[in-house]
């Protein structure tokens, strides 16, 4: 059984790319933020929000609801509607799905949202009840959550392909340098390698600077019909092509790859480009570990390279390889789900050419990248998207 | 190598001791296939039995050929530790007074990986040996050690929250007239236990192993009465906050037949012995042992109840000891439900027939009080829930998972 041929995502755009800026700790509700995103949505397409007939809600902390219950929260009343509680990746799902519905008329402006607030004892809870094989066979070993999950990758990681500590620090002291550019990320002050090194552990390899803070905040776009967008007068980003895989490599022992590496080939072939011809990548850095093996997966070196890779590469925003330009979730924060919308959103800026104070020189064809879910012992999702300017 | 640890020294009377606080105990009801083995001491996993792939953590269906049928099956315990980590940090209660933890990714020789805890002498590319591990909130956990036996290895901290080990514990047999106790006082001793209670009631009675016990270094014999709420109450007031594991010895076997005058008067002496005499000590020392469930390293640890393996299928030749253990065991229950907030134990031990003067008249197979002492031992440092001492308690226990109504019928030992 040879899998269909996709069709292309040609017509479809992104617009409105919407950050409600971060707070470590926020006494509001998750809903709140998502309102807020919604509004902010709205005001900047110039229409009301009761003109977005489809709703795709990504998020960890509306429970008891979900998305049917916020269409009446916010007053929607949208004729397709998705709830992606996929983390990580659950910005790239969301797009791909309201890719389709545009294309197909099911729905005419999807408004992709995703936000999470983050109340004192919130990401605590979320680690405990994150998943059934979390729960029996990983949270009663030391509760150490994703650092310590992350931190089994890592190890593996370094002991196969001889990656240093100094490799992921340089990933995040440049994330750092491009965060002091973006005034929403909560990161304010400058990183040395050294204060990288010298930072307490948290689960051997994983020290402090390895980690994301857990936020509050929101992050959303818009998907349509390029026509729509011209209608409305708003700039946009082309879909040049997209993917997904979950649960893909099930027989390694310990993840060194992710999902990436099986679709690699279509993500390229469908938007006619090569690796080398995209211009910035925001790869999804819960750890820096995971974007080395984005680097890898995602084509831009082989398999075990990516040390060696950034070792050659400087990845600030005017680098050779400007790569999460915005500071990415390391040093913006990570608000929940949001998080695995944070590219998709910077993403889109840079190739419309209005991120401001971190946009790249030259940025006509972007990458973004998602990855979630650490069910038992690996990340289980993994999805891109290459985004062009209108021009193309 | 694993460090020694030192016994506590002299509790400070103005210090507080630590409220006892348990890990995350959520677990799926298919992951209680792995509670019963680790209960037992066996390291079991879900086995498909369509494509006979062994599979961890546990599911409702085999992501092989999604059979649904997966009962949990002995495993082989050896695996390889591919990749390991120290966390320091985390934001659980329980977990962040006892940082750092180990923990790593173990390849299962039979197929799976198995995210465990590790003992700290396990090394990263090399042999593990697995097994199932109660923790403090009595729910099943995978555990690696190494392969080779090393000096002092169950005086590693991480091992030690999973067991019950009577090294540097204070220990309660409960009767010492029962004539187990001089065996089990003496392996407690050798398990290096630092003192070791042994209640005996009206001790100007003279009994058989009297002479042997207070011959024992590190035996103290102590008034207690179990037919006497006051006696218990006062031992309780004595020793309560010094026993870290109670082994409850109470027992009282007479032949006695169902048609019997009086049968029922002998029913009720036993129940009282046995059956409220457990109800006894359960209130008298379980609520300081409850609360000192993180005291340390002499904290209160465990729970022993001594039960005969008729307890769990009716001997008639013994019926009075059967309903009363089989009351025991139901009390027994109870009892560990009612001491898990406080990270205690209670381990059953099932036996067949004593090699002792009640059960004169059975035939062997029976089993030695040093036999029982050692499975005793053996339990607390392994942390087990329930033990089958002899070949005649396994065997009833096997008979019973086979075919109870065939037990039944066949009666008889």
């Amino acid at each position: 059984m040879t899998p269909a041929k996709r069709t292309s995502y040609e017509g479809v755009v992104l617009a409105v790319p919407v950050t409600v800026p971060y707070q470590r700790f926020s006494i509001e509700s998750a809903q709140w933020w998502l309102g807020r995103a919604l509004r902010a949505l709205a005001q900047s397409a110039g229409i009301s929000h009761r003109q977005f007939d489809g709703f795709a809600l990504a998020s960890f902390t509306t429970a008891p609801d979900t998305a049917i219950g916020l269409t009446q929260h916010f007053g929607l009343s949208p004729r397709w509607l998705d709830h992606v509680p996929m983390g990580g990746v659950s910005g790239i799902i969301s797009l791909r799905r309201a890719a389709r519905a545009v294309q197909a008329g099911d729905a005419s402006i999807v408004a992709c949202v995703a936000g999470d607030t983050n109340h004192v004892d919130t990401f605590r809870r979320t680690l405990a009840n994150f998943s059934r094989f979390a729960q029996d066979a990983v949270y009663p070993h030391g509760a150490g959550g994703a650092n310590a999950s992350f931190a089994l990758i890592a190890r593996n990681y370094m002991n196969r392909f001889g990656a240093r500590r100094e490799d992921f620090g340089k990933l995040c002291v440049t994330q750092r340098a491009n965060a002091l550019r973006n005034p929403n990320a909560l990161m304010k002050k400058p990183l040395t390698l050294d204060q990288y090194m010298a930072a307490r552990p948290v689960a051997d390899p994983i020290h402090l600077f390895d980690c994301v803070m857990p936020c509050a905040g929101a992050e959303a776009f818009l998907v349509m019909r390029e026509e729509t967008a011209k209608s409305l007068g708003l700039s946009f980003a082309r879909v040049l092509s997209t993917i997904e895989r979950h649960h893909a490599f099930a027989e390694d022992d310990v993840q060194y790859r992710g999902g990436w590496a099986y679709d690699i080939g279509e993500l390229y072939a469908m938007a006619g480009i090569q690796a080398g011809d995209v211009d910035l990548v925001q790869t999804y850095d819960d750890y820096p570990v995971i974007s080395m093996m984005q680097f890898e997966d995602l084509g831009f070196c082989g398999k075990g390279e990516g040390p060696d890779f950034v070792r050659g590469h400087s990845f600030e925003i005017d680098g050779s390889f400007p790569h999460n330009t915005s500071g990415g979730q390391l040093s913006v924060g990570q608000a929940g789900a949001a998080g695995g919308h944070l590219g998709i959103v910077e993403c889109m800026r840079q190739v419309m050419g209005i991120a401001g104070p971190t946009q790249v020189g030259r940025a006509r064809i972007g990458l973004a990248s998602g990855f979630g879910m650490i069910n038992y012992d690996r990340g289980l999702s993994s999805g891109a998207v290459i985004l062009a300017g209108e021009s193309r | 190598m694993t460090r020694p640890i030192a016994p506590s020294k002299r509790k400070d009377p103005l210090a507080r001791t630590p409220r006892p606080l348990l890990p995350p105990s959520a677990r799926s009801r298919t992951a209680h296939g792995l509670t019963l083995a680790a209960a037992e001491g066996r390291f079991a996993l879900q086995r498909c039995e369509e494509c006979h792939t062994f599979l961890y953590p546990p599911r409702d269906a085999c992501p092989h050929c999604l059979s649904h049928d997966l009962p949990f099956t002995d495993a082989p315990v050896g695996g390889t530790l591919v990749a390991g980590t120290t966390i320091r940090v985390t934001n659980d209660t329980y977990f962040r007074e006892r940082m750092p933890w180990r923990q790593g990714i173990v390849a299962a020789d039979c197929g799976p990986s198995i995210i465990a805890s590790l003992h700290g002498g396990c090394v990263e590319g090399s042999s593990v040996k697995l097994s199932l591990q109660l923790d403090k909130a009595g729910q099943p956990v995978a555990f690696a050690t190494p392969l080779e036996e090393t000096s002092n290895m169950r005086d590693d901290p991480q091992l030690r929250e999973l067991t019950a080990d009577p090294k540097h514990r204070r220990i309660l047999i409960t009767d010492g007239r029962n004539p187990v106790a001089p065996a089990l006082a003496k392996a407690l001793l050798r398990a290096e236990a630092t003192h070791v209670f042994v209640g005996v009631a009206e001790a100007w009675k003279p009994f058989a192993g009297e002479a042997d016990l207070r011959a024992i270094e590190g035996v103290e014999i102590v008034p207690l009465d179990l037919t006497d709420e006051q006696s218990v109450a006062d031992l309780a007031a004595d020793i309560g906050a010094k026993v870290d594991i109670l082994v409850n010895t109470a027992d009282h076997t007479r032949p006695v037949h169902i048609f019997d005058k009086g049968a029922a008067r002998r029913l009720t002496e036993t129940l009282d012995a046995t059956l409220a005499g457990a109800m006894r000590l359960a209130q008298a020392f379980g609520p300081v042992m409850l609360a000192r469930g993180a005291d340390g390293t002499n904290s209160a640890v465990a729970w022993v109840n001594l039960l005969s393996v008729y307890a769990l299928a009716a001997q008639p030749a013994f019926g009075t000891m059967s309903v009363s253990h089989a009351a025991c065991l139901s009390l027994s229950h109870w009892l560990r439900t009612e001491l898990r907030p406080g990270g205690v134990r209670l381990m059953n031990v099932f036996t067949g027939p004593l090699d002792t003067e009640w059960y004169q008249t059975v035939p062997p197979p029976k089993v030695a009080p040093g036999q029982l002492a050692e499975a005793v031992v053996d339990g607390l440092r392994r942390g087990l829930e329930e033990i089958y001492v002899g070949d005649a308690a396994r065997d009833i226990c096997a008979r019973l998972a086979a075919n109870p109504k065939a037990l039944e019928r066949e009666g008889g030992l």
